[in-house]
C-alpha cells in the first residue's frame, strides 16, 4: 500500500531557516547539560532527609500498605477498599514487596475477579449491566458501521449455531429417552 | 453525581448514583469538573493492564473545574476559583517535592512507594478518584490547583493537566541543543505536544514515527515536523540511521509506552500475555536509533514489572536515560506564558467533545481510534 508518509516525502527541505516556526528556540538553554531531572544537593544527603509532616489524614477503610514503606503517607484514596474475593487476593499480594512477582500477578487476578463480583454486585442491587453499552458499541454502529455489522453477523451465526445444537442435542436425547 | 465507573476490561459507564465526595483532610478541596479529558495512559486502566484497577474506581485525571469547598488549613486557593488540577497529587513538603519532582511525592500514595499518587489512576497509584465525574475531592488544595487566568480558553487550561507538561518535559529531557535531530516515538497527544516543544529547544530536525496515517497528517501539520509511519518504513531504526549520516539521532523520545504496536513478539508477551511491563517496541527503537552518547527521553507509561530492552546497547553506546512523570506544577508558569504567547495552541489536538453520560462510546472510541480520534474531552451537562 502506498502511504504520503514514505521517506521519500520529507518535509523541512528548508533545513536551518526557522522563521516559520512560531517561538523556535525561546527555551534552549546551552547551559542545559545534563538536562532536568537532575539531583539538587541539600545537606540531606549526609544527614538524613526529615521533612516537616503534613497534617495525616484519618483513615477509618482498609487501605492496603506496600511493604517498603514504614507509614502512611498524610493523604491517600479511600474509594474501593478491598472486599470479596478479590480482595482476599489482594492482601496477600501486598504482603510482597513492589520487587516481587508475587506482588503484581495476582493483582492482575484480583482485577479480573473483580469484573465477576463486580457483575454478581449489579445483579444483587437488581441492575442488569448492559454490557453492549458498557463497551461502547454504539460509537461502533456511528463510525464503524461495516465492521459492527460483520462483527453482529458473526455473533449472530454463532448463536445460531450454538442454539441449534442445543436443540438437535435435546431432541436426540429426547429420542434416546422415548426409545429406552 | 454522575461519574465514570470502571465495570472490567473494555466495560465502563456512567453511573448517576455515585456520592458526591466529601472533604476528607483539612488540606482538600471539593473540586466542580468543568472539563475532564480521557488519556492514552487512562487506556491503559481500560484494557485492564494496570495491576490493582479496582471495579466501582472512576477514572481521570486531567480535568479543570471550579472550586466548592474548601478544607480548614486552605489557604492559597478559595471557592469560587477556576483551577488548572496537575495530575499530580503532590504534598509540597517531602525531600521530592522540594526538589521541584511533584510527579515523585512521597506522602501521596499507600499502595507503591515507586509511583506518587496520581488522580483516577488505580490503586497502584494511590486509589483517589479522577475526574470523569461531576465533583472531584483534590487533596493538597495548597499545592497543585492553579488558578486559570481569565483570559484563558478551559479547553486549553484542560490539556495544561498532562498532556502539555508531560510533552515538554519529554523534550526537555531530551536535553535538546540547538540543530539537535530529534525523533518522536509516538504521534498521540503526548507525542504530538513532545515534538512541537523539541523545536522550542531549538531542534534542528523533528521527525515522528507512528502507524496511524490520520495522526501523522495531523502531527505533520500541528507541529511543522517530518512524520513517517513505521508500515511503511521496513526496519525502523536502519532508517533513522540512514537519515541522519548513519549516526542516528541526538535525541530519541518514548511517547508510546506500553502498549507499542510493530513487533510480534513484544506484543505477545507484554500486552496478550501480561508477562513482561508492557510492550517496549517504542522504547527498544528509541535505544537503538539515538546516537552514541546520545539521550533517551522517556514519557510512555509502563507497568511496575520488568521489560525487555536491549540495554547491552545502552552501555556500549553509552546513552543517557531520562524519564519521569511530568512535574507539572513545576513547569505551569512557563507553558501559561506559551499559551498566551500563542507559541502553544493545545486546545487544537482536541477532536471529540462528548458528554459524560456517554464516557463508554468516548471510551470505545479513543480506544478504537474511530472517528479519527486524537484528544477526547468529557463535559458534564
Ligand atoms: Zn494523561
Ligand atoms: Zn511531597
Amino acid at each position: 500500500m502506498e502511504s504520503e508518509f514514505t521517506p521519500d516525502n520529507r518535509m523541512n527541505s528548508m533545513m536551518a531557516d526557522y522563521s516559520h516556526i512560531k517561538g523556535w528556540g525561546i527555551d534552549a538553554d546551552l547551559e542545559n547539560d545534563p538536562t532536568y531531572p537532575m539531583k539538587k544537593r541539600t545537606d540531606e544527603e549526609r544527614f538524613g532527609y526529615t521533612w516537616e509532616r503534613p497534617e495525616q489524614q484519618p483513615q477509618d477503610v482498609e487501605i492496603l500498605t506496600s511493604t517498603e514503606r514504614n507509614n502512611m503517607p498524610a493523604v491517600f484514596g479511600t474509594t474501593v477498599p478491598p472486599s470479596g474475593l478479590s480482595g482476599m487476593i489482594r492482601r496477600y499480594a501486598y504482603t510482597w514487596s513492589e520487587s516481587d512477582l508475587r506482588r503484581w500477578i495476582p493483582l492482575i487476578l484480583a482485577d479480573r475477579i473483580g469484573a465477576g463480583e463486580g457483575i454478581i454486585d449489579d445483579l444483587a442491587h437488581g441492575k442488569i449491566p448492559n454490557i453492549f453499552a458498557e463497551r461502547g458499541w454504539t460509537a461502533e454502529m456511528k463510525y464503524n458501521r461495516k465492521n459492527f455489522l460483520l462483527k453482529v453477523a458473526a455473533v449472530t451465526v454463532v448463536a445460531v449455531g450454538v442454539t441449534a445444537l442445543i436443540v438437535n442435542r435435546k431432541k436426540i436425547s429426547g429420542s434416546l429417552k422415548s426409545h429406552r | 453525581m454522575i461519574a465514570m465507573n470502571f465495570r472490567g476490561p473494555f466495560r465502563v459507564r456512567a453511573d448517576r448514583d455515585k456520592p458526591i465526595p466529601e472533604i476528607e483532610h483539612p488540606n482538600d478541596a471539593i473540586v466542580k469538573v468543568l472539563r475532564s479529558c480521557i488519556c492514552g495512559s487512562d487506556l491503559h486502566l481500560y484494557h485492564g493492564l494496570v495491576p490493582d484497577t479496582r471495579v466501582g474506581s472512576t477514572f481521570g485525571h486531567e480535568f479543570v473545574g471550579e472550586i466548592v469547598e474548601v478544607g480548614s488549613s486552605v489557604q492559597n486557593v478559595k471557592v469560587g476559583d477556576k483551577v488548572i488540577v496537575p495530575f499530580n497529587i503532590a504534598c509540597g513538603k517531602c525531600a521530592f517535592c522540594r526538589q521541584e519532582l511533584f510527579g515523585n511525592c512521597h506522602e501521596s500514595n499507600p499502595e507503591a512507594t515507586a509511583v506518587g499518587g496520581i488522580f483516577g489512576y488505580s490503586h497502584t497509584a494511590g486509589g483517589f478518584d479522577g475526574g470523569q465525574a461531576e465533583y472531584v475531592r483534590v487533596p493538597y488544595a495548597d499545592v497543585g490547583p492553579t488558578v486559570i487566568p481569565d483570559w484563558m480558553d478551559p479547553d486549553d487550561a484542560v490539556l495544561l493537566t498532562d498532556v502539555v507538561p508531560t510533552g515538554y518535559q519529554a523534550a526537555e529531557m531530551g536535553g535538546i541543543l540547538p540543530g539537535d535531530t530529534v525523533v518522536v516515538f509516538g504521534a498521540g497527544p503526548v507525542g504530538i505536544m513532545a515534538a512541537k516543544c523539541a523545536w522550542l529547544f531549538g531542534a534542528g530536525r523533528v521527525i515522528v514515527i507512528d502507524q496511524l496515517d490520520y495522526r501523522l497528517e495531523f502531527v505533520q501539520k500541528f507541529a511543522q515536523c517530518e512524520a513517517y509511519n513505521f508500515n511503511y518504513l521496513g526496519d525502523v531504526v536502519e532508517f533513522i540511521k540512514h537519515t541522519t549520516d548513519s549516526l542516528g539521532a541526538d535525541v530519541c523520545i518514548d511517547a508510546v509506552g506500553c502498549e507499542a504496536a510493530g513487533d510480534a513478539m513484544n506484543t505477545l508477551l507484554g500486552r496478550k500475555l501480561l508477562l513482561q511491563g508492557g510492550t517496549t517496541t517504542a522504547l527498544h527503537w528509541a535505544i537503538n536509533s539515538v546516537k552514541k552518547g546520545g539521550i533517551v527521553s522517556i514519557v510512555g507509561v509502563y507497568g511496575p514489572v520488568n521489560a525487555l530492552v536491549p540495554i547491552g546497547n545502552v552501555v556500549n553506546k553509552g546513552i543517557t536515560i531520562r524519564a519521569n512523570q511530568a512535574s507539572v506544577k513545576r513547569l505551569l508558569p512557563r507553558l501559561i506564558e506559551h499559551v498566551k504567547n500563542g507559541v502553544l495552541s493545545p486546545k487544537d489536538m482536541i477532536t471529540h467533545r462528548i458528554p459524560l453520560h456517554e464516557v463508554a462510546e468516548g471510551y470505545h472510541i479513543f480506544s478504537a481510534k474511530l472517528d479519527n480520534c486524537i484528544k477526547p474531552v468529557l463535559i458534564p451537562s
